[in-house]
């Protein structure tokens, strides 16, 4: 049973701002569905006694202290920016608001 | 703006309808450092300074979490009474935004640390109302955007934005309530006093400066109508950051007034974000709900669970200070306050500094005295809060105890208070400088009432033949020959002595 279609590769690739072209798309709903069933396979599998893992390393609370440390210089933070001006990275005029 | 909304008489809207309020409060934590990486977390630095490549986003850059946010997000969650989890994880919420440079703001998501609680707050009129408490989360704040016009950019017809990410990456915690029902007519009364009480919590357990007007707590306030308590939830509008408690409080009779008047026209509310402007009290629409609230959620690879040692949350829990609201109460029984009395006290955010005040040696009557009046009055006229004038509770302390030992009245406390309000030191200061102690000296006194008697000999007469109505102008035209610097009832007794 096909759980990815095309119409939801398109909906999450428009999601993510990735640009696919129609036979990718096609392409691609039929791999990611393979890798779908696949987990729902191995879903199957686990019983109730087996969490779900997250992280493969069995390792928590990995903290730092709340020391002050060393920032970048400005100009190298601004290097990279296409554009800047007065010391902030300039950005097309944004439409959209804040979530 | 729409500012053409039809809107229904608030009172007449919630005598029809049921309003259901649902509360979210972020608050940045008061840190040293970020987050997820050890860039400043502080206020007001130059733009781009306090930036690592964590808090921009560059590729490589891993996170490691700040042990000191989440003990002060497990301190939150104790205090709104919340269980804190076994163990938790921190997702991504994807979505494209300049202020978010990773494309993901990490937050938590179906693990929050802290869930399930509930918090008692103290309405105007002494009434306690509970609200229960959902959930309080970790997530990191976004940088800045300042839009530039085209008028005023550099690229002139250009408009575009500029960004700063030094506020990417603080600490935050949000705080989010169940839906708030049986508030009858007094939601917004409920939304604002809940804010403000979170806003003292933050305060007295020291995770954040919570100053709303720099943004430290920020409050997104959802709003619901029904017809009854006894019919599911109508349909929600979220009004985005309001950040001052009489906007809170504005907002929701605003959206009440609004959505009754398009239930009321056979309409129905739109499930959307809107936002609050302060000049008119209104809100306008904004974003409409749709798939681009698909935030593809998913535990964040590059961080391991938390996983808090009970003994660390029992630690923690042993070392909370007494809860706000029942601290004033408290204080209101020691200070013999009456309730109103102490209301006001609240309400003029002069709690701690009338507590340091009267630790500072002053009596609670005259700490309240001087914060809530002389004190209060200036700080009003010249637009500042009372923390903020030029005066501490201990020179307050200093002045009532220069008043109690008869070295200055109330009349020269005045006086002092203003040179120590105006930069010229200590009460003490003031007072040597400007020579304002009240004469105790018998004899100068003595000199000015011969004098003042002489100038009137048929006043003198009268009071001698036994008449004491005049006496008063005697004393009056002493201490004004004094500039106020005699002990009236000192006067009175050698003017009596004087005249037999």
């Amino acid at each position: 049973m096909s759980t990815i279609n095309s119409d939801e590769v398109a909906r999450l690739a428009a999601l993510a701002r990735i640009d696919l072209a129609p036979d990718e798309i096609t392409r691609l709903a039929g791999e990611l569905d393979v890798i779908v069933q696949a987990v729902a396979t191995v879903s199957e599998v686990a019983g109730d006694d087996v969490p779900a893992t997250s992280h493969p390393i069995p390792l928590t609370n990995v903290l730092r202290d709340d020391v002050v440390g060393r920032t970048l210089p400005v100009d190298e933070v601004l290097a990279q920016a296409p554009a800047a001006e007065e010391g902030m990275f300039l950005v097309p005029q944004i439409l959209g608001e804040e979530q | 703006m729409s500012v053409t909304d039809e809107l229904v008489d608030y009172d007449d809207a919630i005598a029809r309808y049921d309003a259901v309020l649902g509360i979210e409060v972020h608050v940045e934590l008061g840190t040293a450092t970020k987050m997820f990486d050890d860039a400043p977390a502080s206020f007001g630095e130059v733009p781009n300074t306090s930036v690592t490549p964590v808090s921009l986003g560059l590729p490589g850059a891993l996170p490691v979490v700040n042990g000191t946010a989440v003990e002060y997000a497990i301190r939150i969650g104790l205090a709104l009474n919340c269980q804190i989890a076994e163990t938790c994880r921190f997702a991504r919420k994807n979505y494209f935004y300049p202020d978010v440079p990773k494309n993901f703001q990490t937050s938590q998501y179906d693990e929050p640390i802290a869930f399930d609680g509930h918090l008692d707050i103290e309405l105007d009129d002494g009434e306690v109302f509970r609200v229960e408490i959902e959930r309080a989360h970790m997530e990191e704040d976004a940088g800045k955007n300042t839009h530039v016009g085209g008028a005023t950019g550099r690229i002139h017809g250009a408009e575009y934005s500029l960004v700063d990410y030094n506020r990417a990456g603080i600490p935050l915690v949000e705080i989010v309530t169940r839906p708030i029902t049986g508030v009858g007519t007094r939601g917004p009364e409920i939304a604002r006093v809940y804010v403000q009480t979170l806003r003292d919590i933050f305060r007295s357990l020291g995770v954040s400066e919570a100053r709303m007007e720099r943004g430290n707590v920020r409050a997104d306030v959802n709003l619901s109508l029904r017809t009854s308590p006894d019919v599911p939830l109508g349909t929600r509008t979220e009004t985005k950051n309001v950040n001052s408690f009489r906007s809170i409080e504005r907002s929701v009779r605003y959206e009440v007034s609004r959505q009754a008047a398009v239930l009321d026209g056979g309409g129905s509310v739109l499930q959307e974000t809107r936002h609050f402007h302060e000049d008119t009290g209104s809100t306008s629409s904004g974003r409409v709900k749709s798939d681009a609230d698909d935030y593809r959620y998913f535990p964040e690879p590059d961080l391991v669970p938390l996983a808090p040692p009970r003994e660390w949350i029992e630690e923690i829990r042993a070392s909370l200070p007494e809860a706000p609201v029942a601290r004033r109460r408290r204080l209101r029984e020691e200070w013999g306050y009456a309730d109103a009395e102490m209301r006001d006290v609240v309400n003029a955010g002069a709690v701690e500094i009338i507590e340091t005040t009267i630790a500072a040696g002053a009596s609670p009557a005259a700490a309240r005295k001087w914060w809530m009046g002389e004190l209060a009055r200036t700080a009003k006229t010249e637009g500042v809060a009372l923390e903020e004038l030029p005066v501490t509770p201990e020179q307050i302390g200093q002045l009532q105890a220069l008043v109690e030992s008869g070295r200055i009245n109330d009349k020269l406390a005045r006086q002092v208070l203003e040179g120590v309000l105006a930069g010229e030191g200590s009460p003490e200061d003031v007072v040597t400088a400007r020579g304002l102690e009240v004469v105790s000296d018998d004899g100068p006194l003595l000199a000015v009432i011969d004098e003042t008697l002489a100038a009137q000999p048929d006043i003198a007469d009268k009071i001698r033949s036994g008449n004491l109505g005049p006496i008063g102008a005697v004393i009056g035209a002493v201490m004004k020959a004094t500039r106020g610097q005699a002990d009236a009832g000192r006067v009175r007794e050698l003017i009596m002595e004087r005249l037999g």
